[in-house]
This record gives C-alpha cells, structure tokens and sequence, in this order.
C-alpha cells in the first residue's frame, strides 16, 4: 500500500504550504472511500498474479497438495511438448484470425443502418437489436443448438425451401467455426450500440461540408463517419482481441468439455479448464495462464502501437 | 433524431403527375425509407427467429417434436375425428368444388373413401388417388407440460432463491463499493491518482485465466469452494467498469453543490448519500442492472465454485447440466432455456432506456 511518505511528498509538491488540516482531511477521506478497491487490487489482482507465477514453478496440485515441489522450468517446457495445448493454440488462432474482422466490422455495419436517415422506427430496432445481449449464454447456445440442428434446425429448413442441403452445423468439421460465429452474432450487442452512439455524436456540419463538396455517400462514410468513430473501433476492437482469447462458455458447452467434433473446438481455454479444474493440475495451469497473459499483452501492445496511425482522437463529441 | 416522415401520396385534387423536382425528391425519400426499413425489419426477424424456435419448440410435447421434425414448425396436432369407436384421421381433399375437410375411412392406394366429419351421415366419398399424397389437417395445439415438468426436475424455484440471492447480494456488494471508489476519484486530491485510475482500468485487460487459479485456490484452502461467497465477496471490491461508469457521471455533476453542502457542514459521507447519490440515479440503476444480469448469466464461476453442490447451482450451470443429460429432448432443453432468460429480458425491457444508456456511457467516454 501506499506509505505515508508518498503521501507527504505529494502534498509538498502540490500545496505549497504544507497540506492544512482540512486538506488532510479530505486526503484521509480520499483514502477511505478509495479503501475497497486498494483492498481488492491487492488481495484479488496482485497477489493472484504473483501466486500464479509462483505456482508456474511447482508441480501443485490441489488434490495433493503435500507433493507440492519446485520444478524449475518444468511446466514450461511441458507447454512445448504438450500435443493438446499445440492443437488449442491453433484452434484458438484460427478462430481469432476469423472472428476478429467480424467482430470489428459487423458492429458498424449495423450501427450504419440503424443511423440511416431513411430507416424509420429507429428506438424500436435499437432496442431489439441489442436485446440477444442480455440472454444468458447456456440459454443462447441452446437455442442456437436448436436453429443449427441438421434436420430439424430452423436454419436448415430454411435453406431446404430453397433447394440447398444445409450442412451438419455442429457435428462437422468443417462447419462448427461458421456456427460458433453464428452464435456469436448475439454478442454483438453492446458493440454496436456504442458504435451507433458515437456515430450520432458526429457533426452534421462535416456532412453537410462534404456534400456541398459532392462527396458521394460513401465517400462521407469512409471519410468522416469512420475516422469520427475510429476511438469507438478502437475499443471494441481491444475488447473484442480480450474476448476472443477468453473464449471459452460457447465451445466448452457445445460439446461438454470434450472439443468435439473431432478437436475443433479444443480451445485454449477448454484446455485450460480440464488442466485446472479436471486434473486440479495448477502448476501447469499457471504456466499456461502465463503463456495467454504474455500473448495477450503483445496483442494488446501492438494495437495500442497501431492506434497512432488509426485512430484520431480530434474529438467532435464536445460540440 | 426521429426519421421526419414525408408525404407519400398526394391529398385529393393533387396530380399523381406532380413532377416538380420537389415532390420527385419526397417520392425518392420515402421510397427509400420504405427500402431500408424493410430491409432492417428482414434482418431483424432473421436475427430473432431462435427465439420464435425456442418459444414454439417449447410448447410442444414428445410426441408433436417426433411428428415436426420435418414437419409444422407450430405446436399442432393431427385433426381426428370418431366415428363408430374408430379415430379417423383429417384430411386435405381437392375436390372438383374445391378442397374439403375430410376423414379418411378406409385408405387406398388408388382411390379412398371419405366422410364428412360435419355430416357423418352422408353417403360416403370416394376420392380417385393415393392418400399419401394428402396433407393432414393441423390444429394449433400448444402443450404447457414442458414447463411444469421442467419447473420441478430442475427444482426451478430452488435455482431462482440460489441466483436471486447471489445477483441480489452482489450488487449491493459492486453499489456500495463502486460507488465508494468513483467518488473517490472524481472528487478527493489523492496523490498518483491519474496512475491509479489507469492501473484500475488496466486491469480489464488481464486475462481472467491467470487470476483464477490461485483465486481458486485461494478459496479452496480458506474452505470457501462448495459455498457462495467466492462469487459474493469479491463484487464488494469494485470493478473496472462499474468505477468507471460512476465516475463519469460523477465528473459532470456540479461542484457548486458539493461545495454548498459543505458550507453548511455536511462531511464526504454526508454529501456522498445527499447530493451526489440523489442526482446520480440513472447511472446507479445502469450498474445495478448490470450487476444483475451479469450475475444471471455468468457460467464460469458458478461452474467452477459450486462442483459437486447441486443445491447451491444458479439457473445457468443447472440449466447446462439437465439439458446435458437430456440432450434428446429439445422441448425440454428449450423450455429449460426459455425459464433462464424470462427475467434479465423482462427486466431489460422494462429499463432499457438506463441500461442502454449506462452502456453508451463506458463505450464513448474514453
């Protein structure tokens, strides 16, 4: 925690005659009310960290806790040797590298339309087209698990009124990432209303600007509405890298932990989970845990590197 | 921001042959708006239609999901009729005056013969083709045995006391402590408060795996695995979110009337519960709405904490684990899905104007 030192150091920098007693006294009250987070940080965000790097170490396992040993690089080396977690890492890449796009560009898609002047009713459409956000997932996944049914699945039976066999969803290969991004079209909820958010926060004058100039409206599109929303795309975008490699509810549900069909849907995190909290097999746990925190944070440096060239934080929002 | 509706057909005495640019450019509008509407309404039922499956599946019984599954997608039954102690199905027949309702007496490959159910009486009619080829005649005929059958194995009122009481006592937990927090750092001179504010928000991007296994371990030793309080406790030490949420809202509020109050003596405490709570709220109902519904939903935790307490489980993780064992009976596993989503949708409706708003608010603010 924070020593009464720095305390004081800050107080002399800023105040320039040492802190009076009501300033103080606002500062201790400051510390109070900020007590519940200091608390927290530390108990569930710092030491957890340090413990897991611990734990990456040992061979602990909570069933037999008594064996619990230093191994050096043990778990480390493991994770390269480990044929399953191979497999997750490629599932889990292959369906970032598919899911990412989407995620981005669905969201804006939808908010274009729902911006559109010419769409009537709009309160109404933005309502329920956020409203699959706030489904619990078990609910969404086997309602979804219903409409992707080979033969009795709604989406099926529709594509047969049009002539077209539609594939085994959920047991095929070949066709279980384009049915976990299905699904996944009830996540967009909340992406999608910022979007529309900031794109109603955008000036008309820039519009009307551009059409005395006679941008068409697609040039104004790409030139004014996406570089004004570009911070909101930026956001959903580092929201959406976290998400993808947190994934784990739909896949593990889907298939009962199992990865099937076949390992499709091996994801990191379901490989995680049986390691964890099947095998309670923690000192390797840790170490895969380190593994995804270092991943993640590579990803999460280069988009905050790339929003430089990106994102423009000329924000209209104030007018 | 209402779409501004516009004229589309001209009053009486006006010329349909109006070709002022003018009205060409309102018939224009307007058939675009009809266009994009349309357009969203197409997307929008595609977008909804599991939750018509989920609703009509669910109001079937055994027999009728056997029956549809390539079949009616509405809950119905075959037409029956009786006569003399025999059940006679109903049938589709075209006739030379037109199609008719009628019970099939005895079938034929090239010709059958039929009865009138309204006039049994009648002379028998002979229909000359093969009764294969007839479609029955439907009933609407929705069953509500699924949900009482549900409601008791998955002994639904059990899961909504357990869910109740851990959304319930978690948002208090995630008020009190977020509100604490905000005010904190939207109105009290801490030293570093810009660093904190920032490790406070980039704690977001943790990876939630690398804090769970100590976490867990964690509540395993000190015995708290098997029991509420790891998916209780921690929400009374604020969250990212939330803090930030509350913040904002805090940020915009005058100054004057803390100050104000102040003068008149009142303490944090005082004016934190006086004018700050009071004028903030729409943004308190946000974070506890979504405090709830989060609760309701989360699968993770509640998995992984109440293993082998199936009387502790919230609605998701029963939910999972019935339709696991029940996975050849979609009535059921859609009725199941049907009760774990009632409430957080109803309650979303009811409030959607503060919970949208709260979401628009951590979204754009950065």
């Amino acid at each position: 925690m924070i020593s009464n030192e720095t305390v004081d150091n800050l107080a002399a920098t800023r105040r320039r005659p040492r802190g009076t007693s009501l300033q103080r006294e606002r500062r201790l009250w400051g510390w109070i009310f900020l007590s519940p987070w200091v608390i927290g940080f530390v108990v569930f965000t710092a030491a957890p960290i340090i413990a897991s790097l611990v734990f990456s170490f040992t061979n602990f396992n909570l069933v037999n806790r008594d064996a619990t040993a230093f191994i050096g690089l043990g778990n480390f080396e493991r994770l390269f040797t480990d044929p399953v977690l191979k497999v997750s890492l490629g599932v889990t890449f292959k369906f970032f590298v598919l899911a990412l796009p989407l995620s981005i560009i669905l969201p804006v898609l939808l908010a274009a339309l729902l911006n559109s002047r010419y769409l009537a009713g709009k309160r109404l459409f933005r309502t329920l087209f956020y409203m699959p956000y706030v489904v619990p997932v078990v609910s969404a996944i086997f309602i979804w698990g219903g409409v992707l049914n080979s033969d009795s699945g709604w989406l099926n039976r529709a594509l047969r009124l049009v002539g077209i066999p539609g594939p085994n969803w959920l047991d095929d290969v070949n066709w279980i990432f384009p049915a976990l991004l299905i699904i996944g079209l009830w996540g967009l909820g909340n992406a999608y209303l910022i979007t529309l958010a900031s794109m109603q926060a955008v000036p008309t004058v820039y519009y009307e600007a551009a059409r005395v100039d006679g941008a068409s409206g697609l040039r104004r599109f790409w030139h004014i509405t996406i570089p004004m929303i570009s911070p909101v795309i930026f956001f959903n975008t580092v929201l959406a890298v976290i998400g993808l490699l947190r994934y784990f509810e739909i896949p593990f549900i889907l298939s009962n932990g199992t990865g099937a069909p076949g390992n499709s849907t091996m994801f990191f995190n379901v490989h995680f989970y049986k390691q964890a909290f099947v095998f309670f097999d923690m000192g390797y746990a840790s170490a895969m845990a380190w593994l995804m925190f270092v991943i993640t944070l590579v990803l999460t440096v280069i988009l905050f590197w790339s929003a430089k060239y990106w994102v423009h934080y000329a924000s209209g929002d104030q007018n | 921001m209402a779409a501004s509706t516009t004229r589309t057909v001209p009053r009486i005495g006006e010329s349909y042959a109006n070709t002022s640019p003018y009205y060409l450019r309102q018939v224009r509008k307007s058939g675009l708006v009809a266009l994009v509407t349309l357009f969203a309404c197409m997307l929008l039922t595609a977008y909804l239609a599991p939750f018509a499956y989920m609703v009509l599946t669910a109001f079937k019984d055994k027999d009728q999901i056997t029956a549809s599954a390539r079949g009616p997608i509405l809950p119905v039954d075959i037409v029956t009729f009786e006569h003399d102690g025999k059940v006679l199905d109903v049938l589709n027949v075209p006739l030379e005056d037109g199609t008719r309702r009628l019970a099939i007496l005895t079938k034929g490959r090239q010709s059958s013969v039929f009865i009138d159910p309204d006039d049994p009486t009648a002379a028998p009619i002979e229909w000359q083709g093969a009764w294969r080829t007839l479609t029955p005649v439907y009933e609407f005929a929705p069953r509500t045995g699924n949900f009482a059958e549900v409601w008791t194995r998955i002994k639904f009122p059990r899961l909504l006391f357990n869910t109740t009481f851990i959304a319930v006592t978690g948002t208090i937990g995630t008020l009190l402590s977020c509100i604490m927090v905000a005010y904190a750092f939207a109105r009290f001179p801490l030293p570093y408060k810009n660093t904190l504010f920032m490790v406070l928000i980039a704690t977001i991007i943790l990876p939630r795996q690398l804090l769970l296994v100590p976490t867990y371990a964690f509540f395993s030793l000190i015995g708290w695995t098997g029991t509420w309080l790891p998916l209780i406790v921690p929400h009374f030490f604020a969250n990212a979110f939330n803090v930030f949420l509350l913040r904002q809202y805090f940020l915009q509020l005058p100054r004057e009337l803390d100050e104000a109050a102040q003068i008149d003596g009142a303490g944090p405490l005082r004016i934190l519960l006086s004018v700050i709570i009071p004028q903030s709220y729409p943004v308190i109902v946000a974070v506890a709405l979504f405090h709830i519904v989060f609760a309701w939903n989360d699968y993770f935790d509640p998995l992984i904490y109440t293993l082998g307490r199936p009387d502790l489980q919230p609605i998701s993780v029963a939910i999972q684990q019935f339709n696991f064992v029940y996975s050849q009976q979609p009535h059921l596993i859609q009725a199941t899905a049907l009760l774990g989503l009632v409430l957080p949708v109803v309650l979303f409706f009811f409030s959607q104007r503060f919970f949208m708003r709260g979401v628009v608010i951590t979204g754009v603010d950065k």
